[in-house]
């Protein structure tokens, strides 16, 4: 297990900021389009992380022209170029999975 | 056969390509072996070299055993393998072959013993279908028919039935090795591969590409 470890360690980010389930954090992503690179932005709550070590993953859930939309990363792939905190939320659930059926206020994250 | 070299599955991860999608491999500890034995056509009527790998305390060998490595001139080995190359004209006893012999890239072939599943039914062991499981039915997990009772008036050779399943030698081909640490002496072969976690592993290059 140690050597699987070591294999892990090494592709492990640590530049990345600390954040929990119920921050709202802006992701910029990188996309790859023919030859050429930009940096996408995506913005939301965290709904929820899942797994740990180098197989972590965690969800960002916004709202889009109406639409609810999820979108899950993997916490150290190295195509997200940074993250970005932007409040703080309060929740007392690990998993979010109500805000999918809140609508407009009553979808709100309290912040600390 | 051109390479090849023992090792042992430590278990599965992830790592990130360049592309940083996420590929899923296997962790293995390969290596270092050592040429035990070296047979030609002119003493044993095949070319093949033997390799050692694993340590081991000399009390747990038997004596006919002590003596084949005692005739090398070597500690003993755990595990003792054959691998017949097409040129074993670089191969002397006493050679040490670590990971490098592979790189990142490589199609490999891996050959271990699968997991045991015990007496298997059906539907695990030959992927059959199920029977309806409710609405009166009494058919649910068991072997459908096998076969006209007229004629042929027998069960075929060979007829999909339960039995024993796994522990058995299975070869997957065609693996690419995605990343090697030869100072680890560690392998990462994408994909999965028989056995459990620190089951043998023998390891060769393709035989569908090398030829």
């Amino acid at each position: 297990m140690n050597l699987i470890n070591e294999v892990e360690k090494e592709q492990m980010r640590n530049d990345l900021p600390q954040f929990n389930v119920g921050d709202t954090v802006r992701v910029n992503y990188r996309v790859i389009e023919g030859s050429r690179e930009r940096i996408q932005p995506y913005e939301g709550s965290v709904i929820k992380k899942q797994h740990g070590g180098l197989n972590e993953t965690f969800t960002v859930r916004k709202i889009s022209y109406g639409i609810g939309v999820e979108r899950t990363f993997p916490l150290h792939s190295p195509l997200i170029d940074s993250i970005e905190v932007i409040k703080r939320g309060k929740v007392r659930r690990a998993k979010l999975y109500y805000l999918r059926n809140k609508v407009g206020k009553a979808s709100k994250i309290k912040e600390i | 056969m051109n390479k090849g070299i023992l090792g042992k599955k430590l278990g599965m991860t992830q790592i990130f390509d360049k592309d940083g999608r996420a590929v899923p491999v296997t962790v293995v500890e390969a290596g270092p072996c050592v040429v035990v034995q070296k047979k030609t056509v002119e003493t044993d009527g095949y070319n093949a070299i033997q390799l050692g790998f694993g340590d081991v305390k000399p009390r747990r060998i038997n004596k006919p055993m002590m003596g084949h490595f005692k005739k090398a001139g070597l500690e003993p080995k755990k595990y003792l393998r054959e691998f017949r190359l097409d040129d074993i004209t670089n191969y002397e006893i006493g050679n040490i072959i670590g990971v490098d012999i592979f790189k990142s890239g490589d199609k490999v072939d891996v050959i271990a013993t699968s997991k045991g599943k015990g007496f298997a039914g059906v539907i695990k062991r030959w992927n059959a279908k199920r029977g309806p499981m409710a609405h009166g039915s009494k058919y649910h997990r068991r072997v459908g028919s096998m076969g006209g009772s007229t004629y042929p008036a027998r069960v075929f050779k060979g007829k999909h039935m339960p039995g024993h399943m796994g522990n058995e030698r299975v070869t997957v081909q065609n693996l690419e090795v995605v990343k090697t640490y030869p100072e680890k002496n560690l392998l990462l072969i994408k994909g999965s591969v028989p056995g459990i976690k620190g089951s043998l592993l023998y390891i060769r290059d393709s035989i569908k590409v090398s030829r």
